[in-house]
């Protein structure tokens, strides 16, 4: 059934029918609606989850690390900062294979302090070794939440998966959603069976433990392994979900009119939107345009994204954050993506949105004007910095 | 004899030790700067210092302490400060005090 809700409210919504064993939780804005929606399900009995209300986003990440390993199936949510304090805890839960499923509400890290959307937050966690889906609209939040369990819980896989959400614009803003029928999303998310459960003691095991020079490369290079087995694992979720929930999700990629386009955006989140409206304009001016947009973001699907690219002319890849002193860090992966194939793009890298800035149509519009003849050697460009 | 290393494949997922008391395999008390000294004859065997040992390295034989366990110990001297009745003093790795044991 077709509801209006916000992207806090549909994030909550699919982890009320994961009904997790335990949620770990410290509110920031703009992700808080998550945490107060759970807090409430527990309140009323409508889930049997532990909250645990922690004094911090480190403490948060540690009790989930915590109750993945004594085998309970677990959740958090956080933004910016919150993020910036988990990440240390992070990468300990992505080495120990823990598949934690957290929402992150895009929020530009400090400082300045600011509370709006960018992907700085995102980008910090790059390296962790969660694997990271961006989403366009709240139903998307709804359904790569319920799609990022099956993932993360995979037997080759068993790790922490963040599922992108722009903070505001898709947190706080309402939305058409259908969510599935409770018992439909149960069945789609199945239940888990944890390796190796702390608390199975008649079967102890040690875990965490520490890694001289003589393992600690393999170990990673196992953790490796695990992210490398995502790519077919999230399109068989993908698609699971896509034929139960009637959607038209496919790929780690969504193409939109780009078969035949001589220039093309590349784009993360809900930025994709105004896009797709943009290149319907332009289109309709007979401008040969069209745009790509990232879901699955680690691991970074080089070899769909070289495909996807390699016919087109011209191509503006749009970050939302700045990796200082060098190029975006999307930017960087797409060119890397590129970088063998014999016929590829021209590419350029805007810089835009920091800090909740919007993007209008317009702008966008401008950019695939003036990427037709702009020189590919200036370097970043910014969508509406003032000068 | 050199135990032959594993292989990244051969590792269990997440660098997780399957098995129980897995330490006992490892001794790890060779970085201990100071080593306690369990003076029995002051001892009352209340077993404070079992309790908060944070190694597992006071060793108890039929609820009895009967000594800190070398292989193990860190020398972190908690047994020493939480002990009523100091019974166990902490002296320098090395020293003469420790050799007489
Ligand atoms: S010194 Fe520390 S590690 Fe050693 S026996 Fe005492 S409490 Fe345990
Ligand atoms: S704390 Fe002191 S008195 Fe108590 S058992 Fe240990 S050594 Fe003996």
């Amino acid at each position: 059934m077709r509801k209006t809700m916000t992207g806090h409210k549909a994030v909550a919504e699919a982890m009320r029918q994961i009904e997790p064993h335990v949620v770990a939780v410290y509110p920031i804005t703009p992700q808080s609606e998550i945490a107060e929606y759970y807090a409430e399900y527990v309140h009323d009995g409508i889930v049997r989850t532990e909250l645990v209300a922690v004094e911090s986003e480190h403490s948060a990440m540690s009790a989930c690390v915590g109750a993945a390993a004594a085998g309970a199936r677990v959740m958090t949510a956080t933004a910016s900062q919150g993020l910036a304090l988990m990440v240390e805890i992070l990468y300990i839960a992505a080495s120990m294979r823990l598949p934690i499923v957290m929402a992150l509400a895009n929020r530009a890290l400090s400082g300045p302090i600011n509370i709006h959307c960018d992907h700085s937050d995102a980008y910090l966690a790059r390296d962790a070794g969660a694997v990271q889906i961006f989403t366009e609209s709240a139903q998307e939040a709804y359904d790569y939440t319920l799609i990022a369990q099956r993932i993360a819980e995979h037997k080759d896989v068993r790790l922490p998966v963040i599922v992108n959400l722009d903070g505001f614009t898709l947190t706080h803003s309402v939305q058409v959603v259908e969510p599935l029928e409770d018992a439909r999303a149960k069945g789609y998310v199945g239940d888990f069976s944890p390796n190796y459960p702390l608390l199975d003691v008649d079967h102890p095991s040690t875990w965490g433990p520490f890694a001289m020079p003589d393992y600690y490369f393999e170990l990673k290079r196992g953790q490796q392994a695990g992210i490398e087995a995502v790519p077919p694992v999230f399109l068989a979720a993908q698609k699971d979900y896509a034929e139960l929930a009637g959607r038209p999700y496919e790929g780690f990629l969504e193409p939109y009119r780009l078969e035949d386009a001589e220039r093309a955006l590349v784009v993360m989140g809900s930025t994709a939107g105004s896009a797709k409206e943009t290149v319907d304009a332009l289109r309709a001016d007979g401008e040969k345009v069209g745009l790509l947009k990232v879901r699955l973001y680690r691991p970074f699907p080089y070899t769909a994204i070289a495909d996807a690219l390699a016919h087109v002319d011209r191509v503006a890849v749009l970050d939302r954050a700045l990796s200082f002193g060098t190029y975006g860090a999307l930017y960087s992966d797409v060119a890397t993506a590129l970088l063998h194939r014999e016929r590829k793009p021209i590419l350029m890298n805007y810089i835009y949105g920091l800090g909740g800035r919007d993007t209008t149509p317009q702008q966008l519009d401008q950019v695939l004007r003036e990427m037709k003849s702009g020189d590919p050697d200036q370097g970043l460009r910014y969508i509406g910095l003032r000068e | 004899m050199a135990a032959k290393l594993k292989g990244w494949k051969d590792l269990p997922m997440g660098g997780v030790v399957p098995g129980g008391a897995t330490p006992e395999l490892n001794k790890t008390g060779s970085w201990r700067a100071e080593r306690p000294i369990w003076n029995e004859e002051k001892c009352i065997q209340c077993l404070q210092c079992w309790l908060h040992c944070p190694d597992d390295s006071i060793m108890i034989k039929e609820q009895k302490m009967t000594g800190m366990d070398y292989d193990h110990c860190k020398g972190c001297g908690v047994c020493a400060g939480i002990c009523p009745v100091d019974a166990i003093d902490m002296v320098p790795e090395g020293s003469a005090a420790c050799a007489r044991r």
